[in-house]
Protein backbone atom coordinates (compact mmCIF):
# COMPACT_ATOMS: atom_id res chain seq x y z
CA UNK A 1 0.00 0.00 0.00
CA UNK A 2 1.55 3.42 -1.22
CA UNK A 3 2.04 5.87 1.33
CA UNK A 4 0.11 9.07 0.52
CA UNK A 5 1.65 12.41 0.22
CA UNK A 6 -0.45 15.99 0.12
CA UNK A 7 0.17 16.78 -3.56
CA UNK A 8 3.28 19.11 -3.42
CA UNK A 9 2.35 22.39 -3.28
CA UNK A 10 4.96 25.08 -4.56
CA UNK A 11 4.16 27.29 -1.59
CA UNK A 12 6.09 24.62 0.57
CA UNK A 13 9.41 24.22 -1.94
CA UNK A 14 11.63 27.15 -2.00
CA UNK A 15 12.85 26.63 -5.32
CA UNK A 16 9.38 27.34 -6.81
CA UNK A 17 8.40 30.85 -7.89
CA UNK A 18 6.19 33.24 -5.96
CA UNK A 19 5.16 34.82 -8.82
CA UNK A 20 2.71 31.94 -10.10
CA UNK A 21 1.88 31.08 -6.83
CA UNK A 22 1.04 34.71 -5.88
CA UNK A 23 -1.45 35.55 -8.81
CA UNK A 24 -5.71 34.89 -8.01
CA UNK A 25 -6.75 31.57 -7.26
CA UNK A 26 -10.06 32.75 -8.81
CA UNK A 27 -7.75 33.50 -12.31
CA UNK A 28 -5.87 30.70 -12.06
CA UNK A 29 -9.34 28.19 -11.19
CA UNK A 30 -11.28 30.21 -14.59
CA UNK A 31 -7.99 29.77 -16.27
CA UNK A 32 -7.90 26.22 -16.17
CA UNK A 33 -11.41 25.70 -16.91
CA UNK A 34 -11.34 27.38 -20.10
CA UNK A 35 -8.24 25.36 -21.34
CA UNK A 36 -9.88 22.36 -20.20
CA UNK A 37 -13.12 23.06 -21.99
CA UNK A 38 -11.76 24.20 -25.04
CA UNK A 39 -9.30 21.30 -24.94
CA UNK A 40 -11.99 19.16 -24.61
CA UNK A 41 -14.53 19.90 -27.12
CA UNK A 42 -12.54 22.07 -29.91
CA UNK A 43 -12.62 20.08 -33.35
CA UNK A 44 -9.73 17.52 -34.05
CA UNK A 45 -9.02 19.53 -36.80
CA UNK A 46 -7.37 22.52 -34.61
CA UNK A 47 -3.87 21.28 -34.27
CA UNK A 48 -2.73 25.13 -33.10
CA UNK A 49 -5.11 24.96 -30.06
CA UNK A 50 -3.50 21.68 -28.82
CA UNK A 51 0.26 23.19 -29.29
CA UNK A 52 -0.93 26.36 -28.03
CA UNK A 53 -2.20 24.86 -24.88
CA UNK A 54 1.13 23.01 -24.50
CA UNK A 55 3.11 25.73 -24.81
CA UNK A 56 1.24 27.91 -22.56
CA UNK A 57 1.76 25.10 -19.95
CA UNK A 58 5.26 24.32 -20.55
CA UNK A 59 5.69 28.18 -19.86
CA UNK A 60 3.48 28.58 -16.68
CA UNK A 61 5.10 25.52 -15.93
CA UNK A 62 9.13 26.76 -16.36
CA UNK A 63 7.89 29.88 -14.66
CA UNK A 64 6.92 28.63 -12.04
CA UNK A 65 9.73 25.74 -11.45
CA UNK A 66 7.29 23.56 -10.29
CA UNK A 67 8.71 19.78 -10.09
CA UNK A 68 7.67 17.93 -13.24
CA UNK A 69 7.19 14.72 -11.46
CA UNK A 70 3.61 14.21 -10.75
CA UNK A 71 2.31 14.80 -14.10
CA UNK A 72 4.34 11.84 -15.56
CA UNK A 73 2.92 9.79 -12.89
CA UNK A 74 -0.18 10.40 -13.65
CA UNK A 75 -0.33 10.49 -17.03
CA UNK A 76 0.90 6.78 -16.96
CA UNK A 77 -1.75 5.90 -14.75
CA UNK A 78 -4.13 7.26 -17.63
CA UNK A 79 -2.88 5.20 -20.08
CA UNK A 80 -5.18 1.95 -19.38
CA UNK A 81 -8.52 4.16 -20.25
CA UNK A 82 -6.87 5.04 -23.35
CA UNK A 83 -5.42 1.97 -24.68
CA UNK A 84 -9.11 0.54 -23.87
CA UNK A 85 -10.33 3.36 -25.80
CA UNK A 86 -7.23 2.76 -28.62
CA UNK A 87 -8.39 -0.89 -29.02
CA UNK A 88 -12.29 -0.10 -29.38
CA UNK A 89 -11.63 2.33 -31.86
CA UNK A 90 -9.65 -0.46 -33.34
CA UNK A 91 -12.79 -2.21 -33.88
CA UNK A 92 -15.12 0.60 -35.12
CA UNK A 93 -15.17 2.02 -38.55
CA UNK A 94 -13.95 5.47 -37.14
CA UNK A 95 -10.65 5.01 -37.49
CA UNK A 96 -6.95 4.87 -35.58
CA UNK A 97 -6.44 8.79 -35.97
CA UNK A 98 -9.34 8.94 -33.52
CA UNK A 99 -7.92 7.69 -30.48
CA UNK A 100 -4.53 9.81 -31.04
CA UNK A 101 -6.52 12.81 -30.68
CA UNK A 102 -8.57 11.62 -27.53
CA UNK A 103 -5.10 10.64 -25.76
CA UNK A 104 -3.83 14.16 -26.58
CA UNK A 105 -7.24 15.52 -25.06
CA UNK A 106 -6.66 13.61 -21.60
CA UNK A 107 -3.12 14.45 -21.60
CA UNK A 108 -3.36 18.35 -21.60
CA UNK A 109 -6.15 18.54 -19.53
CA UNK A 110 -4.36 16.80 -17.43
CA UNK A 111 -1.78 18.53 -16.97
CA UNK A 112 -3.56 21.74 -16.49
CA UNK A 113 -5.58 20.27 -13.60
CA UNK A 114 -1.85 18.89 -12.05
CA UNK A 115 -0.46 22.85 -12.42
CA UNK A 116 -3.62 24.23 -11.09
CA UNK A 117 -3.47 21.80 -7.90
CA UNK A 118 0.35 22.77 -7.53
CA UNK A 119 0.14 26.23 -7.97
CA UNK A 120 -2.88 26.86 -5.92
CA UNK A 121 -3.15 25.98 -1.82
CA UNK A 122 -6.58 24.24 -1.24
CA UNK A 123 -7.17 26.66 0.81
CA UNK A 124 -7.85 29.16 -1.69
CA UNK A 125 -9.77 27.31 -3.90
CA UNK A 126 -12.08 26.60 -0.83
CA UNK A 127 -12.64 30.37 -0.61
CA UNK A 128 -13.08 30.66 -4.51
CA UNK A 129 -15.75 28.09 -4.29
CA UNK A 130 -17.43 29.86 -1.35
CA UNK A 131 -17.50 33.15 -3.41
CA UNK A 132 -19.35 31.42 -5.92
CA UNK A 133 -21.81 30.37 -3.55
CA UNK A 134 -21.28 26.45 -3.51
CA UNK A 135 -23.29 25.52 -0.95
CA UNK A 136 -21.78 25.81 2.62
CA UNK A 137 -22.26 22.60 3.39
CA UNK A 138 -20.87 20.75 0.47
CA UNK A 139 -17.48 23.19 1.25
CA UNK A 140 -17.28 22.35 4.95
CA UNK A 141 -17.61 18.77 3.97
CA UNK A 142 -14.58 18.82 1.56
CA UNK A 143 -12.66 21.16 3.51
CA UNK A 144 -12.92 18.81 6.46
CA UNK A 145 -12.37 15.57 3.82
CA UNK A 146 -8.76 17.37 2.82
CA UNK A 147 -7.91 18.24 6.42
CA UNK A 148 -8.39 14.69 7.18
CA UNK A 149 -7.61 12.29 4.37
CA UNK A 150 -3.80 12.41 5.43
CA UNK A 151 -4.42 11.47 8.67
CA UNK A 152 -6.95 8.75 8.10
CA UNK A 153 -4.49 7.37 5.28
CA UNK A 154 -1.51 7.21 7.84
CA UNK A 155 -4.13 5.76 10.25
CA UNK A 156 -4.67 2.95 7.65
CA UNK A 157 -1.17 2.43 6.88
CA UNK A 158 -0.46 2.06 11.21
CA UNK A 159 -3.40 -0.38 11.36
CA UNK A 160 -1.97 -2.25 8.15
CA UNK A 161 1.27 -2.61 9.96
CA UNK A 162 -0.08 -3.32 12.98
CA UNK A 163 -2.09 -6.28 11.66
CA UNK A 164 0.70 -7.54 9.19
CA UNK A 165 3.53 -7.75 12.35
CA UNK A 166 0.89 -9.19 14.46
CA UNK A 167 -0.49 -11.80 12.06
CA UNK A 168 0.82 -15.35 10.97
CA UNK A 169 -1.87 -17.22 9.29
CA UNK A 170 -1.33 -16.97 5.57
CA UNK A 171 -3.16 -16.82 3.09
CA UNK A 172 -5.90 -14.94 0.98
CA UNK A 173 -9.28 -15.42 2.82
CA UNK A 174 -7.60 -14.33 6.18
CA UNK A 175 -5.58 -11.86 4.13
CA UNK A 176 -9.46 -10.55 3.13
CA UNK A 177 -10.44 -10.34 6.39
CA UNK A 178 -7.68 -8.61 7.72
CA UNK A 179 -7.63 -5.88 5.63
CA UNK A 180 -11.89 -5.60 6.02
CA UNK A 181 -11.65 -5.41 9.86
CA UNK A 182 -8.53 -2.64 9.21
CA UNK A 183 -11.50 -0.98 6.59
CA UNK A 184 -14.08 -1.57 9.60
CA UNK A 185 -11.95 0.11 12.08
CA UNK A 186 -11.44 2.64 10.21
CA UNK A 187 -14.67 3.58 9.90
CA UNK A 188 -15.25 3.45 13.53
CA UNK A 189 -12.28 5.32 14.33
CA UNK A 190 -13.82 7.92 11.60
CA UNK A 191 -17.25 8.20 13.25
CA UNK A 192 -15.45 8.84 16.48
CA UNK A 193 -12.95 11.39 15.53
CA UNK A 194 -16.00 13.44 13.56
CA UNK A 195 -17.86 13.63 17.33
CA UNK A 196 -14.70 14.92 18.59
CA UNK A 197 -14.35 17.38 15.75
CA UNK A 198 -17.67 18.97 16.14
CA UNK A 199 -17.40 19.23 20.20
CA UNK A 200 -14.10 20.81 18.95
CA UNK A 201 -15.19 23.25 16.29
CA UNK A 202 -18.53 23.91 18.49
CA UNK A 203 -15.76 25.26 21.35
CA UNK A 204 -14.09 27.43 18.81
CA UNK A 205 -17.75 29.17 17.90
CA UNK A 206 -18.67 26.93 14.66
CA UNK A 207 -22.43 27.27 14.30
CA UNK B 1 -14.17 3.95 -13.59
CA UNK B 2 -13.11 7.97 -13.63
CA UNK B 3 -13.69 8.91 -17.00
CA UNK B 4 -10.74 11.45 -18.02
CA UNK B 5 -11.06 14.82 -19.91
CA UNK B 6 -11.72 14.22 -23.74
CA UNK B 7 -13.53 11.30 -24.16
CA UNK B 8 -16.93 12.65 -23.38
CA UNK B 9 -18.53 15.62 -25.96
CA UNK B 10 -19.73 18.56 -24.58
CA UNK B 11 -23.71 17.43 -25.44
CA UNK B 12 -22.70 14.12 -23.06
CA UNK B 13 -20.92 16.64 -20.10
CA UNK B 14 -24.03 18.71 -20.46
CA UNK B 15 -26.65 16.11 -19.88
CA UNK B 16 -24.92 14.60 -17.24
CA UNK B 17 -23.63 17.89 -15.75
CA UNK B 18 -27.09 18.80 -15.00
CA UNK B 19 -28.57 15.69 -13.67
CA UNK B 20 -25.46 15.43 -10.80
CA UNK B 21 -25.96 19.09 -10.28
CA UNK B 22 -29.79 18.41 -9.67
CA UNK B 23 -29.15 14.91 -7.52
CA UNK B 24 -26.33 16.54 -5.69
CA UNK B 25 -28.67 19.68 -4.66
CA UNK B 26 -31.23 17.62 -3.28
CA UNK B 27 -28.87 15.36 -1.74
CA UNK B 28 -27.33 18.55 0.15
CA UNK B 29 -30.81 19.69 0.58
CA UNK B 30 -31.94 16.43 2.65
CA UNK B 31 -28.94 15.98 4.23
CA UNK B 32 -29.57 19.91 5.84
CA UNK B 33 -32.95 18.98 6.10
CA UNK B 34 -32.63 15.16 8.12
CA UNK B 35 -28.80 15.27 9.62
CA UNK B 36 -28.53 16.58 13.03
CA UNK B 37 -25.85 19.34 13.22
CA UNK B 38 -23.94 17.08 15.52
CA UNK B 39 -23.53 14.78 13.08
CA UNK B 40 -22.39 17.16 10.12
CA UNK B 41 -18.69 16.71 10.42
CA UNK B 42 -19.11 12.80 9.85
CA UNK B 43 -19.77 13.84 6.25
CA UNK B 44 -16.51 15.08 5.91
CA UNK B 45 -15.12 12.36 7.93
CA UNK B 46 -16.84 9.72 6.19
CA UNK B 47 -15.51 11.10 3.02
CA UNK B 48 -11.69 11.04 4.56
CA UNK B 49 -11.97 7.23 5.63
CA UNK B 50 -13.38 6.31 1.80
CA UNK B 51 -10.61 7.97 0.12
CA UNK B 52 -8.70 6.25 2.87
CA UNK B 53 -10.20 2.88 2.50
CA UNK B 54 -9.77 2.57 -1.12
CA UNK B 55 -6.29 2.56 -0.74
CA UNK B 56 -5.92 -0.49 1.37
CA UNK B 57 -5.39 -3.33 -0.85
CA UNK B 58 -7.25 -7.00 -1.01
CA UNK B 59 -4.82 -9.51 -2.70
CA UNK B 60 -6.86 -11.10 -6.01
CA UNK B 61 -4.13 -13.20 -7.63
CA UNK B 62 -0.70 -13.31 -9.42
CA UNK B 63 0.19 -9.43 -7.61
CA UNK B 64 -2.68 -7.68 -8.60
CA UNK B 65 -4.86 -6.50 -6.14
CA UNK B 66 -8.29 -4.90 -5.71
CA UNK B 67 -9.77 -2.01 -3.63
CA UNK B 68 -12.73 -0.87 -2.21
CA UNK B 69 -15.02 1.85 -4.33
CA UNK B 70 -17.69 1.88 -1.99
CA UNK B 71 -20.59 3.39 -2.61
CA UNK B 72 -23.21 1.19 -1.35
CA UNK B 73 -21.20 0.63 1.30
CA UNK B 74 -21.55 4.33 2.98
CA UNK B 75 -25.10 4.37 1.61
CA UNK B 76 -25.84 1.08 3.82
CA UNK B 77 -23.61 3.14 6.67
CA UNK B 78 -24.97 6.73 6.42
CA UNK B 79 -28.34 6.76 4.26
CA UNK B 80 -28.24 7.61 0.64
CA UNK B 81 -28.65 11.71 0.74
CA UNK B 82 -25.47 11.47 2.97
CA UNK B 83 -23.67 8.76 0.77
CA UNK B 84 -24.44 10.72 -2.21
CA UNK B 85 -22.81 13.93 -1.00
CA UNK B 86 -19.81 12.01 0.25
CA UNK B 87 -19.04 10.51 -2.41
CA UNK B 88 -19.32 13.46 -4.33
CA UNK B 89 -17.14 14.92 -2.09
CA UNK B 90 -14.44 11.99 -2.68
CA UNK B 91 -15.32 12.44 -6.50
CA UNK B 92 -14.32 16.28 -6.79
CA UNK B 93 -11.18 15.92 -4.58
CA UNK B 94 -10.00 13.49 -6.43
CA UNK B 95 -10.97 15.16 -9.96
CA UNK B 96 -8.93 18.27 -8.47
CA UNK B 97 -6.25 17.36 -6.54
CA UNK B 98 -5.07 14.10 -7.90
CA UNK B 99 -6.06 14.78 -11.46
CA UNK B 100 -8.28 11.08 -11.35
CA UNK B 101 -11.09 11.67 -13.56
CA UNK B 102 -11.30 15.15 -15.95
CA UNK B 103 -12.83 17.77 -14.46
CA UNK B 104 -15.33 17.96 -18.00
CA UNK B 105 -15.98 14.69 -17.20
CA UNK B 106 -16.72 15.36 -13.10
CA UNK B 107 -20.62 15.54 -14.27
CA UNK B 108 -20.71 11.93 -15.78
CA UNK B 109 -18.33 11.01 -12.94
CA UNK B 110 -20.34 12.20 -10.48
CA UNK B 111 -23.80 10.39 -11.79
CA UNK B 112 -22.54 7.10 -11.91
CA UNK B 113 -20.70 6.96 -9.01
CA UNK B 114 -22.11 9.15 -6.73
CA UNK B 115 -25.88 8.85 -7.67
CA UNK B 116 -26.54 5.73 -9.65
CA UNK B 117 -23.78 3.56 -7.89
CA UNK B 118 -24.64 4.82 -4.26
CA UNK B 119 -28.63 4.97 -4.89
CA UNK B 120 -29.30 1.92 -6.93
CA UNK B 121 -26.91 0.30 -4.59
CA UNK B 122 -28.86 1.61 -1.67
CA UNK B 123 -32.63 0.55 -3.07
CA UNK B 124 -31.05 -2.84 -4.14
CA UNK B 125 -30.09 -3.53 -0.26
CA UNK B 126 -33.03 -2.44 1.35
CA UNK B 127 -35.23 -4.56 -1.21
CA UNK B 128 -33.58 -7.73 -0.39
CA UNK B 129 -32.78 -7.08 3.60
CA UNK B 130 -36.25 -6.87 3.99
CA UNK B 131 -36.76 -10.40 2.15
CA UNK B 132 -33.63 -12.45 4.97
CA UNK B 133 -33.74 -11.88 8.38
CA UNK B 134 -30.90 -11.28 10.22
CA UNK B 135 -27.00 -10.10 10.17
CA UNK B 136 -26.48 -12.73 7.38
CA UNK B 137 -29.73 -11.40 5.68
CA UNK B 138 -28.05 -7.81 6.10
CA UNK B 139 -24.25 -8.92 4.58
CA UNK B 140 -26.08 -11.09 1.69
CA UNK B 141 -28.13 -8.17 1.08
CA UNK B 142 -24.95 -5.42 0.92
CA UNK B 143 -22.93 -8.31 -1.52
CA UNK B 144 -25.56 -8.55 -4.11
CA UNK B 145 -25.85 -4.50 -3.94
CA UNK B 146 -22.18 -3.83 -3.77
CA UNK B 147 -22.24 -6.37 -7.11
CA UNK B 148 -25.36 -4.25 -8.49
CA UNK B 149 -24.07 -0.59 -7.91
CA UNK B 150 -21.05 -1.70 -9.65
CA UNK B 151 -22.59 -3.01 -12.84
CA UNK B 152 -25.35 -0.33 -13.35
CA UNK B 153 -22.56 2.28 -12.80
CA UNK B 154 -20.30 0.43 -15.76
CA UNK B 155 -23.54 0.20 -17.70
CA UNK B 156 -24.47 4.22 -17.43
CA UNK B 157 -20.45 4.86 -18.24
CA UNK B 158 -20.21 2.34 -21.37
CA UNK B 159 -23.30 4.53 -22.56
CA UNK B 160 -22.17 8.02 -22.02
CA UNK B 161 -19.32 7.16 -23.78
CA UNK B 162 -21.67 5.58 -27.00
CA UNK B 163 -23.72 9.04 -26.55
CA UNK B 164 -20.69 10.74 -27.42
CA UNK B 165 -19.17 8.83 -29.80
CA UNK B 166 -15.95 7.71 -28.31
CA UNK B 167 -16.62 4.15 -27.96
CA UNK B 168 -19.23 2.34 -29.77
CA UNK B 169 -22.06 0.64 -27.40
CA UNK B 170 -21.23 -3.07 -29.06
CA UNK B 171 -17.68 -2.89 -27.86
CA UNK B 172 -18.07 -0.55 -25.27
CA UNK B 173 -21.51 -2.18 -23.34
CA UNK B 174 -19.93 -5.98 -22.92
CA UNK B 175 -16.32 -4.67 -22.51
CA UNK B 176 -17.34 -2.86 -19.20
CA UNK B 177 -20.37 -4.37 -18.13
CA UNK B 178 -18.29 -7.77 -18.85
CA UNK B 179 -15.28 -6.46 -16.70
CA UNK B 180 -17.21 -4.62 -14.05
CA UNK B 181 -19.17 -7.98 -13.44
CA UNK B 182 -16.07 -9.47 -12.08
CA UNK B 183 -14.63 -6.55 -10.53
CA UNK B 184 -18.19 -6.14 -8.61
CA UNK B 185 -17.76 -9.53 -7.06
CA UNK B 186 -15.01 -8.01 -5.10
CA UNK B 187 -16.57 -4.88 -4.46
CA UNK B 188 -19.67 -6.84 -3.12
CA UNK B 189 -17.45 -9.20 -0.95
CA UNK B 190 -15.58 -6.78 0.37
CA UNK B 191 -18.47 -3.59 1.05
CA UNK B 192 -19.92 -7.29 2.80
CA UNK B 193 -16.96 -8.11 5.13
CA UNK B 194 -16.25 -4.51 6.15
CA UNK B 195 -20.30 -4.47 7.23
CA UNK B 196 -19.35 -8.22 9.24
CA UNK B 197 -16.14 -6.34 10.39
CA UNK B 198 -18.14 -3.03 11.87
CA UNK B 199 -21.28 -5.51 12.88
CA UNK B 200 -18.53 -7.40 15.15
CA UNK B 201 -17.05 -4.52 17.31
CA UNK B 202 -19.32 -1.69 17.26
CA UNK B 203 -22.77 -2.79 16.28
CA UNK B 204 -24.37 0.22 17.34
CA UNK B 205 -22.82 2.59 14.53
CA UNK B 206 -24.89 0.32 12.06
CA UNK B 207 -28.61 1.76 11.19
CA UNK B 208 -31.73 0.11 12.77
CA UNK B 209 -32.83 -3.17 10.55
CA UNK B 210 -34.92 -2.25 7.27
CA UNK B 211 -37.96 -3.54 7.23
CA UNK B 212 -38.13 -5.05 10.91
CA UNK B 213 -38.78 -1.51 12.36
CA UNK B 214 -41.77 -0.06 11.19
CA UNK B 215 -40.53 2.88 10.28
CA UNK B 216 -42.30 3.52 6.70
CA UNK B 217 -39.19 6.03 5.75
CA UNK B 218 -39.97 8.99 3.57
CA UNK B 219 -40.92 8.65 -0.02
CA UNK B 220 -39.57 11.67 -1.37
CA UNK B 221 -36.18 11.04 -1.44
CA UNK B 222 -36.65 7.78 -3.39
CA UNK B 223 -38.69 9.30 -5.91
CA UNK B 224 -36.35 11.95 -6.95
CA UNK B 225 -33.49 10.02 -6.56
CA UNK B 226 -34.93 7.02 -8.87
CA UNK B 227 -35.90 9.95 -11.37
CA UNK B 228 -32.70 11.24 -11.69
CA UNK B 229 -30.84 7.76 -12.17
CA UNK B 230 -33.96 7.37 -14.13
CA UNK B 231 -33.53 9.68 -16.60
CA UNK B 232 -30.51 9.32 -17.10
CA UNK B 233 -30.64 5.28 -17.83
CA UNK B 234 -33.19 6.65 -20.52
CA UNK B 235 -30.87 8.62 -22.26
CA UNK B 236 -27.83 6.42 -22.09
CA UNK B 237 -28.96 3.18 -22.02
CA UNK B 238 -32.11 2.66 -22.90
CA UNK B 239 -31.47 3.92 -27.07
CA UNK B 240 -28.81 1.32 -27.41
CA UNK B 241 -30.34 -1.68 -25.26
CA UNK B 242 -33.25 -1.22 -27.53
CA UNK B 243 -32.91 -4.57 -29.34
CA UNK B 244 -33.83 -2.34 -32.73
CA UNK B 245 -30.45 -2.32 -35.02
CA UNK B 246 -28.96 1.35 -34.15
CA UNK B 247 -28.05 3.83 -36.09
CA UNK B 248 -24.44 2.78 -37.06
CA UNK B 249 -25.88 -0.62 -37.52
CA UNK B 250 -28.55 0.29 -39.90
CA UNK B 251 -26.10 2.40 -41.74
CA UNK B 252 -23.43 -0.59 -42.05
CA UNK B 253 -25.93 -2.88 -43.05
CA UNK B 254 -27.43 -0.74 -45.97
CA UNK B 255 -23.90 0.01 -47.23
CA UNK B 256 -23.11 -3.58 -46.62
CA UNK B 257 -19.85 -3.70 -44.20
CA UNK B 258 -22.19 -4.80 -41.38
CA UNK B 259 -19.76 -7.85 -40.67
CA UNK B 260 -17.67 -8.66 -37.76
CA UNK B 261 -14.25 -7.85 -37.38
CA UNK B 262 -12.71 -10.87 -36.71
CA UNK B 263 -14.32 -13.79 -34.34
CA UNK B 264 -13.99 -13.72 -30.74
CA UNK B 265 -11.05 -16.24 -29.04
CA UNK B 266 -13.26 -17.87 -26.51
CA UNK B 267 -16.54 -19.34 -27.54
CA UNK B 268 -18.62 -16.73 -25.16
CA UNK B 269 -21.58 -19.02 -22.88
CA UNK B 270 -23.82 -16.65 -23.90
CA UNK B 271 -23.32 -14.55 -27.36
CA UNK B 272 -24.29 -11.36 -27.81
CA UNK B 273 -25.93 -11.68 -24.30
CA UNK B 274 -28.43 -13.78 -25.96
CA UNK B 275 -29.39 -17.58 -24.23
CA UNK B 276 -29.53 -20.44 -27.25
CA UNK B 277 -32.90 -21.45 -28.05
CA UNK B 278 -34.75 -17.61 -27.53
CA UNK B 279 -35.56 -16.18 -30.91
CA UNK B 280 -36.25 -12.47 -29.65
CA UNK B 281 -32.33 -10.37 -29.23
CA UNK B 282 -34.36 -8.07 -26.26
CA UNK B 283 -36.10 -10.60 -24.60
CA UNK B 284 -33.09 -12.90 -24.84
CA UNK B 285 -30.89 -10.39 -23.66
CA UNK B 286 -32.76 -9.47 -20.51
CA UNK B 287 -32.95 -12.95 -19.59
CA UNK B 288 -29.28 -13.71 -19.76
CA UNK B 289 -28.81 -10.35 -17.85
CA UNK B 290 -31.54 -11.66 -15.42
CA UNK B 291 -29.98 -15.05 -15.50
CA UNK B 292 -26.32 -13.76 -14.51
CA UNK B 293 -27.82 -11.59 -12.05
CA UNK B 294 -29.76 -14.66 -10.27
CA UNK B 295 -26.61 -16.12 -9.96
CA UNK B 296 -24.55 -13.31 -8.35
CA UNK B 297 -27.50 -13.14 -6.07
CA UNK B 298 -27.02 -16.98 -4.60
CA UNK B 299 -23.83 -16.32 -4.81
CA UNK B 300 -24.61 -13.59 -1.98
CA UNK B 301 -26.33 -15.62 -0.03
CA UNK B 302 -23.96 -18.57 -0.16
CA UNK B 303 -21.36 -16.19 0.96
CA UNK B 304 -22.80 -14.79 3.87
CA UNK B 305 -24.11 -18.04 4.96
CA UNK B 306 -19.98 -18.88 4.79
CA UNK B 307 -18.39 -15.61 6.40
CA UNK B 308 -21.47 -15.08 9.65
CA UNK B 309 -21.55 -17.93 11.91
CA UNK B 310 -24.85 -19.08 12.25
CA UNK B 311 -27.32 -16.80 15.18
CA UNK B 312 -28.91 -19.62 17.56
CA UNK B 313 -28.15 -20.47 20.97
CA UNK B 314 -25.44 -20.75 23.21
CA UNK B 315 -22.58 -23.56 22.27
CA UNK B 316 -23.30 -27.07 23.99
CA UNK B 317 -20.74 -27.35 26.71
CA UNK B 318 -18.60 -29.86 25.98
CA UNK B 319 -18.59 -33.34 28.89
Amino acid sequence: MTVLTPPSFASGDPRANRAVLCWPAAAKMAGALVLIAGTAVVPAGWKLWFAGVALLLGVVWALGRLPPGPVLRRLLALSPFVAGVALAAAWSPGGVLDWKITALRSGLCLATVILLAQATPFAEMLAVMRRVHVPALLVTTIALMHRYLFVLADEAERMRRARASRTFTTGRRFAWWAAATVVGQLFVRATERAERVYDAMCARGWR
Amino acid sequence: MHIPDGFLDAKTALATGALSVAGLGYALREVRRELPPRRVPLLGLAAAFLFAAQMVNFPVMGGTSGHLVGGALVAVLLGPAAAVVVVATVLIVQCFLFADGGVMALGANLFNMGLTATVGGYAVYRGVARLLPGLRGRVAALAFAGWCSTIIAAAACAGQLAWSGTVAWRVGFPAMVGVHALIGLGEGAVSALVLLAIARTRPDLLPDQPGIAATPGRVGPFVVFGLLVTVGIALFVAPFACPWPDGLESVATRLGFNHPVSSPLLPALAADYQLPGITSPGLATALAGATGALVVFLLAIGFSRLVVPREGPALKTEN
